[in-house]
């Protein structure tokens, strides 16, 4: 592998690793924070890569708009679907059995699974990059790298730093974080659960929307995208630590390099891969490398 | 000096930057009671789960009957003659009261390969669990699922269970909590019962059941041995005074 | 008292009667029909022992299932009928070991880390037989000849017939049901049940529970493998999905739909999840939008889920208590 191969696969790793974090991350906040598993997260993977097929021509026909119109728009959509979807549904799960939650968010998966059949067809559909991110940077002397990707990782990183902004630096972090390590002294404290439940809900589902949106250029829309993300996400969760943004961020880079380069190297073990490597953590890690809050 | 059962040797437990347990040292002789007082956040359970083998100790050494037990399991220790009763009751509520003492008999003699036995008439366990019943006055609710008894009788379920195992040792995690007067009487009937073929460990916040029962008062403070002795002893030490049983009384 | 006790006995029997004369009053369709879901219902059951007696959700089951029917196939000779003899045995062990590694690493995580990692590990397997040459990628392996149950060559059984293979899969049920309910009654099946409740009290009173749970899910996983064995052998085909999530899920939906924590809530499950399943297909009811049939079970699942939590034993319980007060105490 010479060095410009060797830059293009770090840096497809870097896009991948960063967009798994997207979806991961909401995720891991998700159970970390409400103690809900939610199989269906992939489904808003699905939902805003559909989005980004859908809404476009309807921006650019009645808007006038152009791709940062429809991410907009996009994410308005993804958190008033989260908050309606948290207080319809989500809101039932808080309290009940794995169990309960897992099969009741596998129903979902199947609802949103054929509602998105019913309204986009099973089709699979190219969304196309705005021009002006449509070019290639060169590298070396034979290779050039498109510039949508450098586009998607940048857009992820600035999405990380300001979720590590608000974590951090906020009162509504603050809370968030108390709540990953212990949501029973956060309700205790008297800070408003409901509302506090609700946006972090909407705000994991527009992390993963708009992972999907963002996505869609490069990955096509097609059915089953979301749950092949899921399952990703699962081990990204396992392998970081639940609750942990940081594990789920390092995790999440980890598994890209792997599958990138897993797939350059060994190509027919590249899918088994990934689970090689989570079973590899789990022996020396059975509770994922760092602790919830973090 | 009757025989030395347990032994515990400058057993030092740290969570991050906070020493929950300091240097603490005790020993529990057969026929006797060796009560462990101090405030909330002490460190007495934390040391009794030290002593069963639900927390590793930082440092330190466990010793039963001289073998050094320090890096087993909780089971393997349990199964070496530890018994524990927990602060918060951990029965199972869906079996009825011969079952849980039945199941932990069976820890005994668990028969895993015998798969078309049936456990309801295994000939080891049946009688234990029925004897264990028995010494903690259960004898009548037998077939009540656990779950539908009353919070004194599930402290006693916690006492049986801990028997049905034939310990040698026996931890309690402040048995009398949450007791009324006569709940009390009984227990600390039962204990004086228990007391000659067993060492016991007692975790208590009831004074007056203290120093009628123990032979011997460790008093903890901030995790360390703040005095231990005879229960006459320790209650004229000015230092306890202050500490703990608050100045003068 | 007497009639609570024997009432789910008679109903288990009377079910098996059913079963055992259904191929005389149904046609080939029911009798493939029925075939299916009581493999299914092997299926089922081995996940009951797993997750309503040991309280270990896995949701990776169909592995399992699924590598045990694609060793069937690749275990099997290309031009000649098997012998059920060695071949049932073998595709079961090729599922209990793959149970034994996929216990032996998720049991050391806990809860929803559990549910997370079984998932995983079965989407390995589903990604070695998808992707590798040991299965045959997206469409499958066929089965050349079906095995049969012969000595010397006197052939007992011909699994290739449907009814003969009816007769076996019941059998298999049947045997499969006796053995799960004698292991939960034994010393064995107890000590799973207390690590269901209180693993913390179990350990303390002197089990290493570590070893119990991977043996139940070694059990459990060569159960599945059983019915992966059948399943293999009924349709002489296997495919990846067989190892899919999808499958892992349905067999969930299954005993919790029946009722979890009983055996017959296993098989209920399964036939109930098969007659859902046949409604919501059906184009005489719903026309072309049967082709959505998926939304229609994800909308009850989550609706059984919610409203049913104890399944339809619990159901059957309630009304039962309801109709015992109307009619009195002497029933």
């Amino acid at each position: 592998m010479d060095a410009a191969t060797f830059l293009v696969q770090c840096l497809n790793s870097l896009q991948y690793g960063l967009l798994l974090f997207l979806v991961a991350s909401g995720l891991t906040l998700i159970f970390g924070i409400m103690g809900v598993i939610n199989l269906a997260h992939g489904s808003f993977y699905m939902i805003g890569a559909y989005m980004a097929y859908a809404l476009a021509p309807f921006v650019a026909g009645t808007l006038g708009g152009g791709f940062f119109t429809t991410l907009a728009l996009g994410l308005v959509l993804a958190v008033l679907l989260g908050y309606v979807l948290e207080w319809a549904f989500f809101s039932f799960l808080y309290g009940r059995e794995h169990l309960q939650q897992v099969l009741m968010t596998y129903g979902l998966i199947l609802v949103f699974e054929e509602l998105r059949s019913i309204a986009a067809g099973d089709d699979v559909h190219g969304v196309a990059p705005p021009p002006w991110l449509s070019g290639s940077l060169p590298l070396g002397e034979l290779m050039t790298y498109p510039v949508y990707r450098l586009f998607i990782s940048a857009v992820c990183l600035v999405v990380a730093l300001a979720m590590w902004w608000v974590l951090a630096r906020t009162r509504l972090g603050m809370k968030v974080r108390a709540g990953a390590t212990n949501r029973e002294m956060v309700q205790s404290l008297g800070v408003d659960i409901t509302l506090l439940y609700r946006v972090v809900f909407a705000a994991g589902v527009a992390l993963a929307v708009l992972a999907g949106m963002v996505a869609a250029p490069v990955s096509s829309v097609y059915p089953g995208m979301g749950n092949q993300v899921l399952i990703i996400c699962f081990v990204v969760v396992v392998i970081g630590g639940i609750g942990s943004i940081r594990g789920a961020l390092l995790a999440a880079l980890l598994i890209g390099v792997s599958e990138t380069f897993g797939a350059v190297l060994f190509p027919q073990a590249a899918g088994v891969l990934v689970y090689v490597l989570m079973a590899l953590i789990l022996l020396w890690k059975p509770d994922g490398l760092f602790r919830a809050g973090s | 000096m009757s025989e030395v059962l347990l032994r515990a040797h400058r057993l030092t437990r740290r969570f991050g930057g906070l020493v929950a347990v300091d240097g603490v040292s005790l020993e529990l002789q057969r026929g006797t009671v060796h009560a462990v007082i101090g405030t909330n956040g002490a460190g007495k359970s934390t040391l009794i789960n030290i002593l069963s083998g639900e927390l590793p100790a930082s440092s330190g050494r466990v010793e039963l009957r001289g073998t050094d037990i320090t890096r087993w399991s909780q089971p393997r220790r349990a199964r070496a003659g530890i018994g524990r009763s927990y602060q918060r009751t951990t029965i199972y509520p869906v079996f009825t009261v011969l079952e849980n003492c039945r199941l932990a008999a069976q820890a005994r003699h668990p028969r895993p390969w015998a798969w078309w036995a049936d456990a309801a008439v295994c000939p080891h366990s049946v009688p234990a669990a029925h004897d264990a019943a028995a010494r903690a006055g259960l004898s009548e609710w037998l077939d009540r699922p656990a779950g539908t008894l009353s919070h004194g009788q599930r402290r006693q379920l916690e006492i049986a269970m801990c028997l049905a195992t034939q310990p040698e040792v026996l931890l309690l995690d402040e048995p009398l909590a949450g007791m009324g007067a006569e709940e009390t009487e009984r227990m600390l009937a039962l204990l004086a019962d228990l007391k000659p073929g067993h060492a016991i460990a007692l975790v208590e916040h009831d004074m007056d059941a203290v120093f009628r029962i123990a032979d011997r008062i460790t008093v903890m403070v901030n995790g360390a041995v703040l005095a231990s002795g005879e229960p006459a002893a320790v209650k004229a030490s000015a230092e306890v005074q202050a500490a703990y049983l608050g100045g003068a009384e | 008292m007497s009639v609570t006790r024997s009432v789910p006995l008679a109903l288990v029997l009377a079910g098996a009667a059913t079963l055992a004369l259904w191929p005389l009053a149904a046609g080939s369709y029911g009798v493939d029909f029925v075939t299916k879901t009581m493999i299914y219902a092997v299926l089922a059951l081995s996940l009951e022992l797993l997750v309503g007696t040991t309280g270990l959700v896995c949701f990776g089951h169909a592995a399992l299932f699924g590598l045990a029917g694609y060793a069937v196939v690749r275990l099997s000779p290309p031009d000649a009928a098997a012998s059920i003899f060695w071949l049932l045995p073998a595709s079961v062990a090729v599922a209990a070991a793959y149970a034994a590694f996929m216990g032996a690493l998720s049991l050391r995580t806990r809860g929803v880390y559990f549910i997370m990692v079984t998932l995983a590990f079965a989407q390995m397997a589903y990604y070695v037989v998808h992707d590798t040459p040991l299965g045959g990628g997206t469409d499958g392996i066929y089965l050349a000849v079906k095995p049969v149950a012969a000595v010397g060559t006197q052939v007992l059984l011909d699994l290739g017939d449907a009814r003969t293979l009816y007769y076996f899969v019941l059998g298999s049920l049947a045997m499969v049901f006796v053995f799960l309910a004698l292991l939960l009654r034994s010393p064995f099946g107890r000590a799973l049940g207390g690590i269901r409740i209180n693993e913390q009290r179990m350990r303390a009173t002197g089990f290493s529970t570590y070893p119990y749970k991977l043996a139940a899910f070694v059990i459990s996983g060569a159960v599945a493998g059983l019915g992966g064995f059948l399943f293999a052998v009924k349709d002489g085909y296997v495919n990846p999905e067989l190892l899919s999530w999808h499958l892992s899920g349905s067999v969930l939906v299954m005993i919790i739909l029946g009722g979890i924590g009983h055996l017959r809530g296993a098989v209920i499950g399964a036939f109930a999840f098969a007659l859902l399943q046949e409604f919501f297909k059906s184009e005489a009811l719903f026309g072309t939008f049967s082709k959505h049939w998926l939304l229609g079970l994800g909308l009850t699942i989550i609706a059984s889920v919610a409203l049913l939590p104890r399944g339809l034993i619990g159901a059957g319980a309630l009304l039962g208590n309801r109709l015992r007060r109307r009619v009195g105490g002497s029933l």
